[in-house]
């Protein structure tokens, strides 16, 4: 049936794989960014930045401690949280009661600051990073490499887990109910601005932790974030700024339209995400899955 | 006088530029129902969040059982029992009813249980699983002023709790406020109908431009009724 209409089985799955592990990496960035801007009203830029430091962090604890991927996993994202924590602390901490837009360009330029450290480090090539687990599964359809498999359920977990988190625990209906009225829930007795230090640890650490998922599939690089970064605004942007939910169906969807694209008109596979966002915008400017304020 | 629990002595308040509260000065003693009265904007209720901390520029003296608020942040001075309804209710419409209600931690032993909170407001009962602002006006009310009284705080800050709910539910929130006297609440509440204030506070205090500018006993207000009237002018 595939062969009707000119599309390989292989070549069909092969795309929808490889848009599966995309959108597993937009979803865990745009629910990092979504908890972040439901709380703290920053829309964090250092996002990118973020991720490709997950990744760093990944390689320096394999290459200079000896630490594997699987003690990386865990190290590496609270190493980077810390020093998110840190920059909200002392820089985020002092632009919540002024728009946006100030926010946005602490945090762009926080993380031109942190790009330009990293490529002046390790140079602007690359480092490699080895697979945890080669090899795969030979379907019918198709071949599985084992480690994109874990990719993909592993953040699947990751996302569906923090989304409980956020909307069937106590702790969560803190972080919901803080994001409405952090002044009311301040006066229940709950320290918000401690709370509002650790969920940008969270979030950073969802970022860093996605770096080193990412670090055995495409390798280390100081550009790394910035590439992918742009496509999880428009990711962003298209499920509606803020929704839980909504950043993970769409990451995970617009992942598998743009391999899609990919398999039946190549040329549009690097827009088609944009050509949605601009669509949306149009038809529904809060987003998908956004309430309109 | 019985000891007083709140004493707030010469207390001011700002909002960026403006000067709202000039030199507030009022008591509260324990298991007392006192009111507020005053105009809208009278500072009524920006008095209410300069006690509890919610006020960024505040200063003066508030001290609860010895203890001065002033400089303390707003979760600090819930973690030492006074709780606060706010006028517009602050019911979190991304929880639902039974999140709402759980949603102030137990700052001291002694609070409600939710059974208790139950049998005052049964309607909640009903509607646990409900997103907290489908409620109606008067079960929102009771959302607000009912999750407060899980926490232990003995001492609570009623912002206008009848406003715009219909005359059946402001009798249930003022046989409500009894029974939160009898039970050895202190509240401080904040009314522009002293008719309603009449049937559940012990004391009022006049509130005008920032300042108290007179006092009167409950048992005095039948007295006062014109006076009253030319405050609030009703």
């Amino acid at each position: 049936m595939f062969e009707l209409i000119g599309i390989p089985p292989q070549a069909l799955f092969g795309q929808l794989l490889l848009g599966l592990i995309n959108g597993a990496f937009y979803s865990m960035l745009s629910l990092g960014l979504a908890v972040i801007f439901g709380l703290l009203n920053v829309i964090n830029f250092t996002h990118g930045a973020q991720y490709m430091m997950g990744a760093f962090v990944a390689w320096m604890l394999l290459n200079w401690l000896g630490i594997p991927y699987w003690g990386a996993l865990l190290l590496a994202p609270i190493i980077v949280a810390a020093f998110g924590m840190v920059l909200e602390r002392l820089l985020l901490r002092r632009l919540y009661h002024l728009d946006h837009l100030y926010g946005l360009l602490l945090t762009f330029g926080l993380a031109l600051i942190v790009e330009g450290l990293f490529r002046k480090a390790f140079g602007s090539s690359g480092l490699p990073y080895e697979n945890p687990i080669p090899g795969g599964q030979r379907l019918p359809f198709m071949f599985l490499p084992n480690y994109r498999a874990w990719v993909v359920v592993a953040s699947l977990i990751v996302c569906l887990g923090t989304w409980y988190m956020i909307e069937r625990t106590k702790l969560g209906s803190y972080l919901r109910a803080a994001t409405e009225k952090p002044e009311l829930v301040q006066a229940f007795g709950i320290n918000v601005p401690r709370m509002i230090t650790l969920t940008y640890g969270f979030g950073v650490g969802l970022a860093a932790l996605a770096g080193v998922m990412a670090a055995p599939i495409y390798n280390v690089n100081p550009t790394m974030g910035s590439n992918l970064i742009i496509v999880v605004f428009a990711v962003v942007v298209i499920g509606g700024m803020g929704s839980i939910m909504g950043s993970i169906v769409t990451g995970f969807t617009l992942g598998l339209i743009e391999g899609l694209t990919k398999v039946f008109y190549p040329e549009a596979s690097s827009t088609v995400i944009f050509i949605i966002m601009a669509i949306v915008l149009m038809i529904k400017p809060a987003g998908l899955f956004g309430t309109p304020k | 006088m019985a000891e007083a629990q709140l004493v707030v002595k010469d207390l001011h308040g700002f909002y960026g530029e403006s000067h709202i509260l000039h030199g507030m000065e009022f008591h509260v003693a324990k298991g007392e129902v006192v009111t507020l009265l005053g105009r809208n904007g009278a500072g009524k209720t920006t008095t209410m969040k300069a006690v509890m901390g919610m006020l960024a520029q505040r200063s003066g003296s508030v001290s609860f059982e010895g203890q001065e608020l002033i400089h303390l942040s707003s979760n600090k001075i819930a973690r030492i029992g006074l709780a606060f309804c706010p006028e517009e209710r602050g019911i979190f419409s991304s929880l639902n009813v039974y999140e709402n209600l759980t949603l102030p931690p137990v700052v001291k032993g002694g609070g409600m249980s939710l059974e208790e909170i139950y049998q005052i407001f049964p309607n909640l009962k009903e509607r646990l699983k409900s997103q907290g602002t489908k409620l109606s006006g008067g079960e929102q009310q009771m959302l607000a002023i009912g999750r407060i009284l899980r926490t232990g705080a003995t001492f609570l800050l009623l912002d206008e709790p009848t406003e715009g709910l219909a005359p059946v539910i402001v009798q249930q929130i003022g046989a409500m406020i009894r029974l939160l006297k009898q039970k050895g609440f202190t509240v401080l509440l904040v009314e522009q109908n002293f008719r309603f204030a009449s049937t559940v506070a012990d004391r009022h205090y006049v509130v005008e431009h920032g300042k108290v500018i007179d006092m009167i006993p409950n048992d005095q207000i039948a007295n006062n009724t014109a006076k009253l009237e030319q405050y609030l002018g009703v």
